[in-house]
């Protein structure tokens, strides 16, 4: 099937893989430091920069509007790191908070740059829900350098990641800094999602973090392992749900990407080897008719007595 | 002989609270010492000070005459079983070659002498046959064990542990106490969080007695008194006095 796709959308499909890849391995990370939904909330917050980078330079140019939603990201993740620490708030509420208010400024600024002279004809819109062909050569290649990027750092640093999200603290004696590791991982978690949004959008670019995450801790009880399977999850959901959109014309690519993972995770929740439903429920069969079998035995004994 | 760990001062707050006010004492080498003091005393958060994990108001610690960052690899650190989330997806010997993490080097993956330093930590603790078990389907003593093989490990001169014999079983109590004291024999120095006041004088040769500030140091011998145990835990310990009386 990938023989008969041009040779543009070999290379789409080939960076979604990677991006899918590098997005399943940090949504690991981001799942064992309870952050699933700060990936949500980060990538709604890349919106406005999108956006906003698009209006200043008057035309789609990827760098500036990368630049743009790392910017508006960053800025989302402080407020709520600013609201967590300055007030009452909990840091759900917090997310939820930046989560809508930057969306909402988003929506409003694309409405307005959509009516201005030529606005319409930008493609902002490819941005919400993703468009993985609408992607020119450039961008191909800038987005799986990038993936490439996170690919390595999560491998070259493996054993730090581990260690920092097992047990912070631990770390902090050894001389890994968390200051520091807090903010590799804030960004590259920024860069995984701002490289995204273009061909998975902003509103389910956490869903390529979060899910293959989810579904690989159902197969696994190593750390490698896991982060090994959520990359191939990742990688599999990316590819599988961008191939889907480019067999109709203008079909977003976000959907068919969760789609693809979601069903993944189905399979995970029921055949998984660790606690998935199944073997639950085998496990559960097994133990009632041992000890239905003991019970019955005392009974004979008892009777025979 | 100088002092392994000197604490000049020492304040420190939780938000409004402040729970340290003007601490200050010094640890001899190779000594014992059990921190103890009631609730809100401020017993973790004074190692947490100390190790920099907290940040203090005012005062100064120092190291073998040296700062922290300096004196880091001298020092082994076992928290609370609490302040991790046990359902982490790796095994026990993993856990305790985290230990082994700062002498491998960053970035280089452990080798097979390191895995067998681990193990033989982990056998130190009688734990040997529970290298490969995930760290989720460990008792509560077992997973303490296992955070005390990963000190072990670090082979250090100081070593902290904050209420390591907390909801442990008897078996496991026994089995940390020994090698606490093997670590003594060996000249090292250690600092323990501890709960229970019954078994103070069998287990440490020092004591620092906390509320908020320290109350009293010294050797258990002679600081260990009724009356410093009074003023330390005040109208709090009614109970406990009739039970040690």
């Amino acid at each position: 099937m990938m023989f008969s796709l041009s040779f543009n959308a070999q290379w789409v499909l080939l960076s979604t893989l990677i991006l899918g890849m590098a997005a399943g391995i940090m949504g690991c990370f981001a799942y064992w430091k309870r952050q699933s939904l700060m990936s949500d909330a980060l990538s709604h917050a890349a919106l406005p920069g999108v956006v906003v980078g698009f209006a200043l330079m008057g035309t789609k140019s990827l760098p500036v509007m990368i630049a743009g939603a790392a910017a508006s990201a960053l800025l989302g993740a402080l407020l709520i790191q600013w609201i967590r620490s300055s007030s009452r708030v909990k840091e759900d509420a917090a997310m939820g908070i930046v989560l809508s208010v930057f969306f909402g400024l988003g929506i409003m600024l694309l409405t307005i740059v959509n009516r201005m002279p030529g606005g319409n004809q930008s493609g902002l819109d490819s941005f919400i829900f993703g468009q993985a062909a609408s992607m020119v050569r450039k961008d191909v290649y800038i987005m799986a350098g990038v993936a490439l990027l996170v690919l390595l750092i999560s491998i070259i640093g493996f054993k730090e990641w581990k260690l920092f999200l097992f047990d912070p603290g631990f770390a902090r004696g050894l001389g890994l800094s968390s200051r520091w590791m807090n903010s590799i991982y804030m960004a590259v978690l920024v860069l995984i999602i701002v490289i995204g949004i273009q061909a998975v959008g902003v509103i389910l670019m956490s869903a390529l973090l979060i899910i293959p995450a989810v579904s690989a801790r159902y197969w696994t009880n190593s750390f490698l392992w896991m982060v090994v399977l959520s990359g191939l999850f990742g990688g599999g959901a990316g590819m599988v749900g961008t191939y889907i959109s480019t067999l109709g014309k203008g079909w977003p690519t976000g959907p068919f990407i969760v789609l693809a993972a979601s069903s993944l995770f189905l399979v995970s929740l029921a055949f998984g080897v660790r606690k998935g439903l199944l073997v639950v429920y085998l496990q559960q069969r097994a133990q009632k008719k041992i000890h239905v079998q003991s019970m019955s035995h005392a009974q004979a004994t008892e009777r025979g007595r | 002989m100088m002092p392994v760990l000197t604490v000049r001062e020492l304040s420190a707050s939780y938000r409004k609270n402040q729970v340290l006010n003007n601490v200050q004492f010094n640890i001899k080498p190779g000594t014992m010492t059990s921190i103890v003091g009631p609730n809100g005393a401020g017993k973790s958060t004074l190692l947490k000070v100390i190790l920099e994990l907290h940040p203090k108001l005012s005062g100064n610690v120092s190291f073998f005459g040296s700062t922290y960052n300096k004196s880091k690899s001298r020092i082994g650190y076992v928290p609370q079983r609490g302040s991790v989330d046990w359902d982490f997806p790796t095994n026990a010997l993993d856990v305790v070659l985290m230990g082994l993490y700062g002498q491998i080097g960053w970035f280089k993956w452990p080798k097979k002498s390191d895995k067998e330093k681990a193990l033989a930590a982990l056998s130190q603790m009688g734990m040997a046959d529970f290298a490969d078990r995930q760290i989720s389907q460990l008792s509560g003593g077992q997973q303490q064990r296992v955070f005390l093989a990963r000190a072990l490990v670090q082979d250090a001169d100081l070593y902290f542990l904050d209420e390591p014999l907390a909801g442990v079983d008897a078996a496991t109590e026994r089995a940390i106490m020994d090698t606490l004291k093997v670590l003594k024999e060996k000249g090292r120095t250690v600092m323990v969080v501890h709960h229970d006041l019954q078994t103070v004088e069998d287990y440490f040769d020092h004591v620092l007695m906390l509320n908020r500030t320290v109350v009293a140091h010294g050797a258990t011998k002679e600081t260990f008194t009724k009356e410093n145990i009074y003023r330390t835990y005040g109208g709090t310990l009614r109970w406990m006095g009739e039970k040690l009386g």
